[in-house]
């Protein structure tokens, strides 16, 4: 992810590119007015000869001059025209983005908190429902429904290079749609103020083949594997006495769904909703200090020895 | 009964005994005394005006430390809670501190100088809406000091306001703070109404009055209709958050949505009521330094009225993502791209007033001719977020930064600047130095569009709204450090304009009563004007009463030097609402210290709400409905009761 991955003057979806052309004519647009009045008032203004500008303005005698009504009436029309094209065009665009062209391929829950993104994959098999955060993984091709939900307050989800916002409201459900045309990691970000951290809220949408997804898909389902070592065995305990006050590790005794799912943490790119890259380093930095990093983040300062940290992080690298 | 007394004034012409008859009936003690009891429009005037820049300087300084946090990625000069705090009290203090109340400082200066008229309608309640704004403003700001600004955006969007997120006293102060500006914005809307129906001088029919006054009485009429939403949001936010009350609540079958319509169908409208008068300054000060009347006068004054009408069927262009139907967006998507109408007509006829004018520079015109292509850099940016798709990439990002900036900046402070320029020479008889001009000018020019044309860019790269910091995408540090860059020299610039005023309070060149030979009525009396305004009250028979005669044609003429004397008591004419025809004697009140008292009653019992002290409520509430009580007494002089028999 180089250049500008917020941008949204290119696509690489269905839904943001059937926009992009209408942002330009508007851009475009908009650019040709402003040069046109600009140019207009240059060489109205530039009139003031020289010898005007220390002369007393009483000098200058009042003149009633032409009505000038033309000037408006022409205006007025040069401006109606591309206004309506823009009216028809946005109409067009608002209509071939209402929904995906057919059925969606997979339905996805996503829940804005302050300040991550819980993604749930649900499946008719109870079993098969797994949930994640920030990462959120989508077959090449195919049209995904979102399902919006506020967890706490408003947020916004967006992913520019695939779709633009849609608020996440508590109390309502809001839908929004993503095809991705080709493979590739695409950033996301909450785009509506919800306190502390609205800076450091971001997500990755990650588009693979139908085979990487599959993959990747029943990797997700499995619960997390037993601590083969003494360390991550330490390291596990402490991640259920610690950790499991907020954190679901499955197939372990940490079950508390009020941060993100940890049980394949090492699988996601990022920590901290993008915040930071996810390394064994950083890892250990953000349990430590995440008030540090992360200011006002939910997530408490864990004091823990040193001996307690590189357990846990021990335990937590098997969570692949 | 009162039996009503029926006189015809006196018409005659002014005279040293007639202007020593009027001085003591219209003329404020000097002193402590007269500072509370004023009830001098030009008096009042002025504070809102200086009261509002101050707000404007606290505002900027505010933006200059958030400019510095964004300087470059990855910075840590502020918290989270110290820059959000910062973006909200920021938003606050320019919308509603400075932005409104500086318009309505203008016009309660001008309003009567430009109709032919000794007052506004309601003296007392002008004065009562200067108090009450002073002290809500220092109410949000005590908020602010204390460590207790809003923190939620200007927009305050729920549930992240309500107590469950936000348990400080952040919140509390804001909504109580916004219900009490809300009682000054009403009365002085209200006053505003009445007075361009009631009190222009005989003559001046509504098709004469200058293109300010349409302005204002636009905007007041929005704000009367519009304010009672906000005013009502924030109190059932309070509601909300101090006696579980579930307005906003979904957990109790509330609506989060609910807060955002209130709220948006008071805020865009609102939008309008801060700019609208401002283009009515450019209206018809452009045409001055132009040396012809304004082109197409009766358009502008109906765009400008049609600009507000549509501006009420706009509201939801602020929520585009929140889930609403498609074919509902598709109403607001239209109406929002159809009000680009009446602003282009207001474009072209100014454009068109320079290009048949024969302009000359000076520092009034550059703000003002200036102010033309911000206010189209502003009107495009605004019309490319009227379009629903485009809106959901655009909105929520730097672009709409930079768009609302060239909005505000460009449609307000360009033309407030220029209206200091243009009306101080009245206001103090000195004219503001036009070397130091030509700088401040240019500096504010130059920075303003140095800090805000290239945030277009950061916008249309993504870079969000609302964030205290950000990582370097591509090219996002040097954006925003260019933009960081510009707005210092933009203070710069607004840092020169107050210096000039100062310099030239004392030191300007004397100014007369005409120094730029425009010709409104306010032209026509002293620099300052005396209390009274108008020694006779003028007959207005054109648009132009001091430029009869020379503008060709055979009209008739204006009667400034002879008219109604009225100085048997504090009085001016009241007149018919549409052509003028006088038709009362309207007697003003006195000055009074009811309209300080009741503002100072009103501090006590919002203050008592925010702290929760019964006390303070019951004193404050006594001490406000004493001083109705003393405002309201029946007066002889008012004509109110029969004076006393025998």
């Amino acid at each position: 992810m180089t250049g500008w991955p917020l941008n949204y003057l290119s696509s690489a979806g269905l839904r943001a590119r059937e926009v992009v052309p209408l942002t330009w004519y508007m851009l475009v647009v908009s650019i040709v007015v402003c040069l046109v009045i600009a140019a207009l008032l240059w060489a109205a203004v530039r009139r003031a000869r020289p010898e005007d500008r220390s002369v007393n303005i009483r000098d200058i005698p009042i003149e009633r001059g032409s009505s000038g009504i033309r000037w408006i009436s022409v205006g007025l029309l040069a401006s109606a025209a591309p206004l309506a094209v823009a009216f028809v065009w946005t109409l067009l665009t608002l209509s071939a983005t209402a929904g995906p062209p057919s059925q969606p391929g997979l339905v996805l829950d996503v829940t804005g908190r302050q300040w991550w993104w819980q993604v749930q994959y649900s499946a008719s098999n109870p079993s098969e429902v797994f949930q994640t955060a920030n990462e959120i993984h989508i077959p090449v091709g195919v049209p995904v429904l979102v399902r919006l939900h506020g967890g706490d307050v408003i947020h916004s989800f967006w992913v520019p290079q695939l779709t633009g916002k849609t608020d996440t409201i508590p109390g309502q459900t809001n839908l929004s749609w993503i095809q991705a045309d080709r493979p590739g990691r695409y950033l996301g970000q909450c785009t509506e103020f919800c306190g502390f951290q609205h800076a450091r809220m971001q997500f990755e949408v990650v588009a693979e083949s139908q085979e990487d997804f599959d993959r990747w898909v029943s990797l997700q389902r499995q619960a997390a594997a037993a601590p083969a070592t003494q360390e991550q065995t330490r390291g596990l305990s402490l991640v259920e006495y610690r950790c499991g006050l907020c954190h679901k590790v499955r197939g372990t005794n940490a079950g508390a769904i009020s941060a993100p799912d940890l049980t394949h943490l090492m699988s996601r790119r990022t920590l901290a909703a993008g915040t930071l890259v996810n390394d064994p380093a950083n890892l250990m930095g953000w349990i430590q200090d995440p008030q540090y990093i992360k200011p006002g983040s939910l997530m408490p300062n864990q004091y823990l020895s040193a001996q307690q940290l590189s357990d846990a992080v021990a335990y937590l690298e098997t969570l692949k | 009964m009162m039996q009503p007394e029926l006189r015809t004034p006196t018409v005659g012409i002014d005279s040293v005994e007639h202007a020593a008859r009027l001085l003591p009936l219209w003329e404020t003690a000097p002193g402590w005394k007269g500072f509370f009891t004023t009830v001098d429009h030009k008096q009042i005037g002025i504070r809102y005006i200086v009261t509002a820049f101050v707000f404007l300087a606290l505002g900027g300084v505010e933006a200059l430390l958030m400019r510095v946090q964004l300087a470059g990625p990855n910075l840590s000069v502020l918290t989270p809670e110290q820059y959000n705090q910062l973006f909200s009290t920021h938003g606050m203090t320019m919308i509603f501190l400075y932005a409104s109340p500086i318009l309505s400082g203008f016009s309660n200066y001008l309003w009567p100088l430009l109709l032919g008229s000794r007052d506004m309608a309601f003296p007392r309640l002008n004065a009562l809406g200067y108090w009450i704004y002073l002290a809500s403003g220092l109410f949000l700001y005590a908020g602010f000091v204390t460590g207790n600004g809003p923190n939620d955006g200007w927009f305050n969007y729920v549930p992240y306001a309500t107590r469950d997120f936000n348990p400080g006293l952040n919140e509390d102060f804001y909504a109580l703070g916004m219900v009490f500006l809300g009682i000054s914005v009403t009365v002085g809307a209200a006053n505003f109404i009445v007075t361009a129906f009631r009190t222009r001088a005989p003559g001046m029919s509504l098709n004469r009055v200058p293109i300010l006054v349409w302005g204002t009485l636009t905007a007041s009429v929005a704000n009367l209709i519009v304010v009672p939403a906000v005013s009502l949001a924030f109190f059932l936010l309070w509601m909300d958050r101090q006696f579980g009350t579930h307005f906003f609540d979904p957990a109790g079958g509330g609506q989060p949505m609910l807060w955002q319509h209130l709220f948006w169908i008071f805020g865009h409208p609102w939008v309008y009521a801060i700019v609208l008068p401002a283009m009515g300054m450019v209206s018809d000060g452009l045409p001055v330094f132009c040396r012809r009347p304004l082109v197409g006068y009766s358009l502008v004054a109906l765009s400008t009225v049609a600009t507000m009408i549509f501006g009420f069927g706009v509201w939801v262009h602020h929520m585009f993502a929140t889930g609403l139907p498609g074919l509902g967006l598709a109403f607001f998507s239209a109406a929002s791209i159809a009000i680009v109408l009446p602003s282009a007509v207001v474009v072209f006829a100014w454009i068109a007033t320079i290009r048949l004018g024969r302009p000359v520079i000076t520092t009034a015109f550059l703000f003002f001719a200036s102010m033309i292509l911000l206010f189209v850099i502003g009107g495009v940016s605004g019309f490319m977020t009227a379009s629903v798709p485009v809106d959901l990439q655009l909105t929520d990002t730097y672009f709409v930064v930079a768009h609302l900036h060239y909005v505000l900046i460009g449609i307000n402070v360009f033309p407030v600047v220029g209206a200091a320029y243009f009306w101080f020479p009245k206001m103090t008889g000195r004219l503001l130095d036009e070397k130091l001009g030509r700088w401040n000018f240019w500096t504010m020019f130059i920075g303003f569009n140095l800090a805000f044309l290239p945030m277009h860019l950061t916008g249309l790269l993504g870079m969000p709204r609302r964030v205290y910091t950000y990582a370097d995408y591509g090219g996002w540090g040097t954006l925003n450090m260019i933009t960081s860059v510009g707005s210092f020299v933009f203070a710069v610039g607004v840092l020169l304009f107050f210096v000039n005023v100062i310099r030239s309070l004392k030191r300007g060149a004397l100014a007369g009563k005409n120094p730029w030979d425009a010709p409104t009525l306010e032209w026509s009396t002293p620099s300052p004007p005396p209390p009274y305004n108008f020694a006779v009250i003028p007959t207005v028979a054109s648009r132009h009463p001091l430029w009869e005669g020379r503008l060709g044609g055979d009209g008739a003429l204006s009667s400034l030097d002879r008219g109604m004397m009225l100085d048997h008591g504090k009085e001016t004419v009241g007149t018919s609402a549409l052509d003028a025809v006088p038709d009362m004697v309207l007697e003003m009140p006195a000055d009074s210290i009811a309209p300080f008292m009741l503002a100072l009653g009103l501090s006590g019992l919002f203050v008592g709400l925010l702290l929760k002290s019964w006390t303070s409520v019951g004193i404050g509430g006594a001490i406000a409905a004493l001083a109705i009580l003393v405002w309201l007494w029946p007066s002889t002089e008012l004509r109110e009761r029969e004076p006393a028999h025998g």
